[in-house]
């Protein structure tokens, strides 16, 4: 069972080689004279000085969304094997899974009129 | 063959976990800690966990480390001064190393001596999707429906610990 | 030469041919999107690059693409902005691409090989649980931008960055749902099964792919793929005219250049993987392994190479077609506002995922 994964080594070695060697490309084949003046090192703001360190606080929204992301994708995961065994296990497994989802669907509205799925 | 990988594998997992414990940046530890969960779910595949292995890497590696990433971002854990945040005693961090030394030590001694029984033989489809699948949803089935309340209470305390403050 | 060694070769051989495949499928892809947007807009597009200084009296836009955008690339100063750590600088562009490069390890292009007493099964890796070996890659490919925001050290770089990878994880959960319609269909999770599986044939004449049992879950795993891809119209992170370059401002040179290689490989990981689970896959209609089933009991033989091919360029030009259609739409759509986008995913494609899985649940129950 395990020969299956031959390729899956073979294939990460060789795309860490590749991409690798992509993504130092320029680190070994560009220019080498390296004048570090000021603005040269500083970053893009379309010409006005930095604003700042880019160490401000963000929206506690986005924390959000990656919980609801967790839960849902555990969700998800609990609904792959079920597809596979689905035609065997037949209309009890259609109802346990309905069961789940209805109780999953109870938490997506929740969050829904609670405005945790707003951006505004 | 299947020792030496392990035994890679042992030491390239033990190296990353030391660098989440050790390392100063909070970005890179996470880093590290989610190529020690990687490793985690390679050593499932050794153990012939196809399914695990796959889903370990989609939720642990894929989705729990990004919320991690993102509440240290979200709260620019980072340093502003480097030098001026506290050091632990130096006094504490020997007894710490020498704690988990120890705790090391001890377990090695334990397994050498008394090394765990051989496992009992499985079936010819173990850890494949399909087994893993016909035991969760027949024999498992209880675990499986308080499963998703579980899900739903994380849910409701998500939303009420972040919900904005209405006027 | 021992068994062992012979083996190792051929999956070495495989595994160059498919990597090979993608980055030069992804560099051709560039330069279709350049002449196809071109076309669009009613305007020419790139085609002046002087070969040899002008010794030869032609110009070539292909050359331009091609050759000498990739040079430039590679041979610009690669400048890290003060402040930025330079490890996870160099992180960043590597986990954008590799994990998208990788996936393609579970994708089969063809049925299989035989060459004397050998059968090669054309596919890098023929595990059993391949479709959940691609979304667990596709699920690494968030640090890529995550990282690469954060490790600019810059405001609008962070920004971009975590506006993209919230929507990335957001339409991750769409895609995986849509899949699942699949593989209730199929009832497997090995990629190479699916698509033999699609060899059928419907009342004789239509072939059953997957886009006849699944026509709804087609269209949720397009959307929410072409939106993973944080193409047009879901491109805001990048935000062309807003944030410049959005969460990869910061990189020049060949860093530069692997962002946007992943943004071309994942539309061809995309494409392949909604070819091998709604359209056959590698699957010539009425082509079986030995030759032509034609309808009405006619066949025709075939020599097992001239299949093999046939069943290579059937795989090459599925995958082209929905590449190209998603650089179609994107010449064609206008962006997203980000409350829409979010809104997109979470409201409206998941709830109607899970419509869709009830749905086939139904079907398949009544069916039996």
């Amino acid at each position: 069972m395990l020969d299956q994964y031959v390729g899956v080594l073979l294939t990460f070695a060789l795309g860490a080689v590749i991409v690798g060697g992509m993504v130092s490309g320029s680190m070994l084949l560009g220019m080498r004279r390296r004048q570090h003046y000021a603005v040269k090192d500083e970053v893009f703001e379309c010409g006005n000085a930095p604003s700042g360190p880019a160490r401000g606080r963000f929206s506690v929204h986005f924390y959000l969304v990656a919980i609801l992301f967790i839960v849902f994708d555990v969700e998800v995961v609990f609904m792959y094997p079920w597809a596979l065994v689905f035609r065997a296990l037949g209309v009890p497994g259609l109802i346990e899974m309905v069961i789940f989802i209805a109780v999953l669907a109870i938490g997506l509205a929740y969050a829904w009129r609670r405005g945790a799925l707003a951006w505004y | 063959m299947g020792s030496l990988a392990f035994a890679i594998l042992a030491v390239l997992l033990v190296a990353s976990a030391l660098t989440v414990v050790v390392h100063p940046n909070p970005v890179k530890s996470a880093m590290a800690l989610v190529v020690a969960l990687f490793l985690l779910a390679v050593t499932f595949v050794l153990l012939e966990a196809h399914m695990i292995a796959a889903l370990q890497v989609i939720v642990y590696a894929g989705a729990i480390m990004v919320l991690f990433l993102f509440v240290i971002m979200l709260l620019s854990l980072e340093r502003e001064n480097p030098e001026a945040q506290p050091h632990p005693p130096t006094g504490l961090r020997v007894v710490a190393w020498m704690g988990g030394g120890v705790l090391a030590a001890e377990l090695c001694w334990l397994l050498v001596r008394q090394p765990l029984p051989p496992p009992a033989q499985a079936a010819a489809d173990y850890g494949s999707a399909q087994a893993v699948a016909r035991s969760l949803y027949t024999d498992f089935l209880l675990p499986f429906e308080l499963t998703s309340i579980l899900l739903l209470v994380a849910v409701v305390g998500a939303v009420i610990l972040a919900q904005r403050r209405r006027p | 030469m021992p068994a062992v060694w012979l083996d190792l070769g051929i999956a070495a051989a495989k595994t160059l041919l498919v990597l090979l495949m993608v980055l030069n499928l992804s560099a051709i892809l560039l330069w279709v999107e350049r002449k196809g947007s071109a076309l669009i807009q009613d305007r020419i597009g790139a085609n002046r690059a002087n070969i040899l200084g002008g010794l030869l009296p032609f110009n070539l836009g292909i050359v331009n693409t091609l050759i000498a955008d990739p040079i430039k690339m590679f041979t610009k100063e690669d400048v890290v902005p003060a402040g930025a750590d330079k490890v996870l600088h160099f992180l960043g562009p590597f986990l954008a691409v590799f994990p998208v490069v990788v996936t393609f390890a579970a994708i089969p292009f063809g049925d299989v090989l035989v060459i004397g007493d050998r059968t090669i099964d054309l596919q890098v890796a023929g595990l059993n649980v391949g479709i959940l070996y691609v979304l667990a890659m596709s699920s690494l490919a968030v640090y890529g931008v995550v990282l690469g925001g954060w490790a600019s050290n810059s405001r609008w770089a962070l920004l971009g960055a975590i506006r993209g990878s919230a929507q990335m994880i957001s339409y991750e959960i769409a895609m995986g749902l849509a899949l699942i319609g699949a593989i209730m269909t199929f009832g497997t999770l090995d990629l190479q099964e699916i698509a033999r599986a699609q060899g059928a044939h419907v009342l004789g004449v239509i072939p059953a792919w997957g886009i006849l049992y699944q026509p709804l879950g087609f269209l949720i795993f397009l959307v929410a793929g072409v939106a993973e891809t944080k193409r047009v119209p879901f491109d805001l992170p990048e935000g062309e005219s807003e944030l410049i370059s959005g969460y990869f401002t910061e990189y020049s040179g060949s860093k530069q250049a692997a962002f946007m290689l992943s943004d071309f490989a994942e539309i061809v990981v995309v494409s392949g993987l909604a070819t091998t689970l709604f359209f056959g896959g590698w699957q010539v209609p009425f082509l079986g392994r030995e030759g032509w089933n034609l309808p009405g009991g006619v066949t025709l033989a075939m020599p097992h190479l001239a299949v093999v091919a046939l069943q290579l360029v059937s795989f090459t030009v599925k995958v082209f077609a929905l590449c190209c259609l998603q650089i179609l739409v994107r010449w064609s759509l206008p962006r997203y506002r980000y409350d829409q986008l979010m809104d997109l995913g979470w409201k409206r494609l998941l709830p109607l995922a899970l419509v869709n899985v009830l749905v086939t649940g139904l079907v398949i129950v009544l069916a039996s």
